[in-house]
């Protein structure tokens, strides 16, 4: 590892971080309802569409069973018209390359994939869809679904900071929904996408450019609404790309400092939720142990990441390339990857963004190292390093709520968090909401490397085909969205079965969350006493990590020893004995 | 409930898609067009009069006398601007091998009088298929060929390579590349200048 890299991930830690901190403090303030800064300008804007939606869908105090209800309902609304929207792109407006309709499986699969923050793409972009679809069919989900992560977990801080004389309130879903997009969201993007302009990223109505080449040859280059869908791509963890090659494609992210601002923007909001969360349940010592533990597995994956791909891979080794950095070469593994960004700038954002389940990546990660590959598959099978927009918190809070039950049985205190008793209910639906995530990984898994639609897919063979299989069923379980993308996914069987497992991954557990949320929320608060396991110290952090790894180790280290680190044993045993690989 | 719900749902739907899906969009094309008229439309390249590409878009480039580019997986032809593409092949997979040993071939042969290693950015393809960027090393590397070719003194060329040469953000983010369709436009442009002259 040089050190410009170190400097590199140092930085890009140090301004979201910097970052988090004031933004959480002011997403607390607009779900309490304390002045912010802009009221005066949408206070208005609110209200005009607060009375569209309805007084009294907007006044009432929700439940959990309300609230839950109101977000479903919602998302089936937009999933219904997403999926017409893309079936019928040949028949509307700003098609100027005259793409057709996508058929059933694809349109079902990308709709489900949108709605749900996960934005795995079965199609490449810049042959598939319309002008009209990348804004109406893409962008537009790429803020609601962002939206819909944010306010269940929003939802989730109000429960465990409610006493019962409030009774069961988890706030507004529609008054949270609309302060999301407006308070956060679209400023954010009106301030983004010019600068993202200003780096090179277009941002046009005209479909295509037809450029003589230099040295002869006729070049087509697909140009649109590139920049706006790129700031809310990455603010609202999303992912999905307007081209094929995604954030690696120039006109997504055309240089350094634009890969900055992605990287930056995909972290920021994450970061914040937690100290949001320390604010909201008013304990600041909880959150920053929350943090804390977040931040270490974070830098652990960048460190493992970033020093993978620059050792670079024996195979290149063996051809007589010279993978050491220096003499005006950045050296590493530079197979799918772009100059520009290097090895640093390439492994720091495609760790980000699976540890902030994006899924957005500026290098391919089907030709990473098996290391390198490994740490995002594993940020995705833990699905809490930081996490995607709401999820993320949700889910660390969930093994915490296990840590605490666990904890208490081992030293035989009451376990509680957060002043709540956690009870057989609490932890059935906490357990609930953690096994959803490996059963719809392994099974799908399994059955895809056992038949042969399954098998025909790959790009790859050996145990990077079956790391291929597996990274696709933990990106879509895990609504992250990136891909090791030799896997062909468009086929009737990976189409619905990569739909599913989006669909369960998202909505099952939310729902798990929300009554969990419920549930404590009708609890009376327990006043702490000497019996009681605190939970906001160092002590309790490291056991909080121990449970998360032990937990997804367990879960999932027999299927990672098949792929990723069978290959790594592949890659080396080839390395000592210098010969062909066959 | 259910009913109101729906209702509620279906409105909300809408004002989001009319803001984020409509408003939104539309009104950053404006800005855009406004503020960077350049960018917005793809930061486009004329040379004698006809837009040749995009300064952001790698090209292809082959034979002696210009300055080659990454290889690049897109199909049907490298460098197809219309449909982005890596090759996606694994560490350990055999046809990588085969590919990257059969380019370094094809370089050393087409670079007989080159000094120094085989830079790895000309043996491996990219992320996009379209990298418009080269390291150093690897401009360096062609020099020889290009100067015996076109006739260029080598100093000149190296000048070009500097002027073509983007630094990293704030000297440490990123890497410092070579922008290939500028350093080929700069020899372009010479020689158009020379034959002008009669030369």
């Amino acid at each position: 590892m040089t050190a410009s890299a170190v400097w590199q991930i140092v930085l890009t830690l140090l301004v979201a971080g910097g970052l988090s901190i004031p933004l959480g403090h002011y997403i607390a303030r607009v779900f309490c309802n304390q002045k912010t800064f802009l009221d005066p300008i949408l206070d208005p804007v609110d209200a005009l569409i607060y009375r569209l939606i309805g007084r009294d869908a907007t006044g009432q105090a929700m439940n959990w069973r309300g609230y839950a209800a109101s977000m479903l309902w919602t998302n089936v609304l937009m999933g219904l018209v997403i999926y017409v929207l893309l079936s019928a792109q040949g028949h509307l407006p700003l098609n100027p390359l005259h793409f057709a309709g996508l058929n059933p499986f694809l349109a079902f699969n990308t709709a489900a994939s949108f709605i749900t923050n996960t934005n795995w793409q079965n199609y490449a972009g810049e042959s598939t869809l319309s002008l009209f679809s990348q804004m109406a069919a893409i962008t537009f989900p790429m803020f609601t679904s962002a939206a819909t992560g944010f306010v269940v977990a929003i939802a989730f801080f109000r429960a465990l900071s409610a006493n019962t004389s409030q009774g069961a309130n988890l706030g507004n879903f529609y008054r949270d929904f609309v302060r999301v997009l407006t308070r956060l969201l679209l400023p954010v993007c009106l301030v983004v996408t010019p600068i993202l302009v200003w780096q090179g990223s277009p941002d046009t109505l005209t479909g295509m450019v037809v450029a003589h080449g230099l040295q002869g040859g006729v070049q087509h280059i697909p140009l649109g609404p590139v920049a706006d869908l790129e700031a809310i791509k990455h603010l609202g963890t999303n992912g999905g790309g307007f081209y094929n090659a995604n954030s690696a494609h120039p006109f997504e992210n055309p240089t350094p400092l634009s890969n900055l601002i992605e990287t930056l923007l995909m972290m920021v909001t994450p970061m914040a939720l937690v100290v949001t969360f320390g604010r909201m349940v008013e304990n600041a010592r909880l959150a920053r142990v929350m943090y804390g533990v977040m931040a270490l597995m974070l830098v652990t994956a960048l460190f493992i990441a970033v020093g993978a791909e620059q050792a670079g891979t024996p195979l290149l080794t063996h051809a007589g390339i010279m993978q050491a950095p220096g003499h005006g070469q950045m050296g590493g593994n530079m197979v799918g990857k772009e100059v520009r960004f290097g090895i640093t700038q390439s492994a720091i954002f495609d760790t980000v963004s699976t540890a902030f389940t994006t899924g957005t990546v500026n290098s391919m990660l089907d030709s990473y190292t098996p290391m390198g590959g490994m740490v995002s598959l594993v940020q995705m099978m833990l699905n809490c390093v930081f996490g995607g927009k709401g999820v993320g918190v949700l889910n660390f809070l969930m093994y915490g709520i296990f840590a605490v039950f666990i904890a208490g049985l081992m030293v035989g205190r009451t376990p509680e968090f957060l002043g709540k008793k956690i009870e057989k209910r609490e932890i059935v639906l906490a357990s609930l909401a953690l096994l959803v995530h490996p059963i719809i990984i392994l099974i799908p898994t399994a059955w895809s490397l056992l038949a042969p639609y399954g098998v025909s897919s790959l790009g790859n063979s050996g145990s990077h085909g079956l790391s291929e299989v597996l990274y696709a069923f933990t990106s879509a379980a895990a609504n992250n969205g990136s891909a090791f993308a030799g896997l062909n996914g468009n086929t009737p069987w990976y189409n619905v079965t990569l739909g599913l497992v989006i669909l369960f991954g998202r909505y099952a557990s939310i729902i798990f969350m929300l009554a969990l949320g419920g549930s404590l929320a009708a609890k009376p608060a327990v006043s702490e006493t000497v019996g009681t396991l605190k939970t906001d110290t160092m002590l309790f952090g490291g056991f909080w990590l121990a449970t998360i790894v032990v937990v997804g180790a367990l879960t999932f280290f027999p299927v990672l020893v098949l792929g990723p680190i069978a290959e790594v044993f592949a890659l080396y045993a080839h390395h000592a004995t210098a010969g062909g690989l066959r | 409930m259910m009913v109101r719900d729906m209702r509620a749902a279906g409105m909300l739907f809408v004002a989001m898609a009319a803001i984020t899906g409509v408003i939104y969009p539309l009104a950053m094309l404006g800005v855009g067009d406004i503020a960077f008229p350049h960018q917005v439309h793809g930061s486009l390249v004329r040379y004698r009069g006809r837009v040749v590409g995009s300064v952001l878009i790698g090209q292809r480039f082959r034979g002696p006398r210009w300055f080659w580019g990454r290889p690049s997986a897109t199909a049907p032809m490298p460098y197809n601007a219309a449909a982005s593409t890596a090759s996606n092949l694994g560490p350990t997979n055999p046809v990588l091998r085969a590919h990257v040993q059969a380019r370094i071939e094809a370089l050393k042969a087409a670079n007989p009088r080159a000094h120094g290693p085989v830079p790895e950015d000309l043996v491996t393809s990219s992320g996009s298929g379209l990298d418009p960027d080269i390291s150093i090393a690897a401009a360096r590397y062609q020099v020889p060929r290009v100067a015996e070719a076109t006739g260029f003194a080598r100093g000149r060329l190296e000048r070009w390579i500097a002027r073509a040469t983007v630094s990293p953000a704030a000297g440490f983010m990123g890497e410092p590349v070579v922008n290939v369709l500028k350093l080929n436009l700069a020899i372009a442009r010479a020689r158009l200048a020379q034959r002008a002259r009669g030369g």
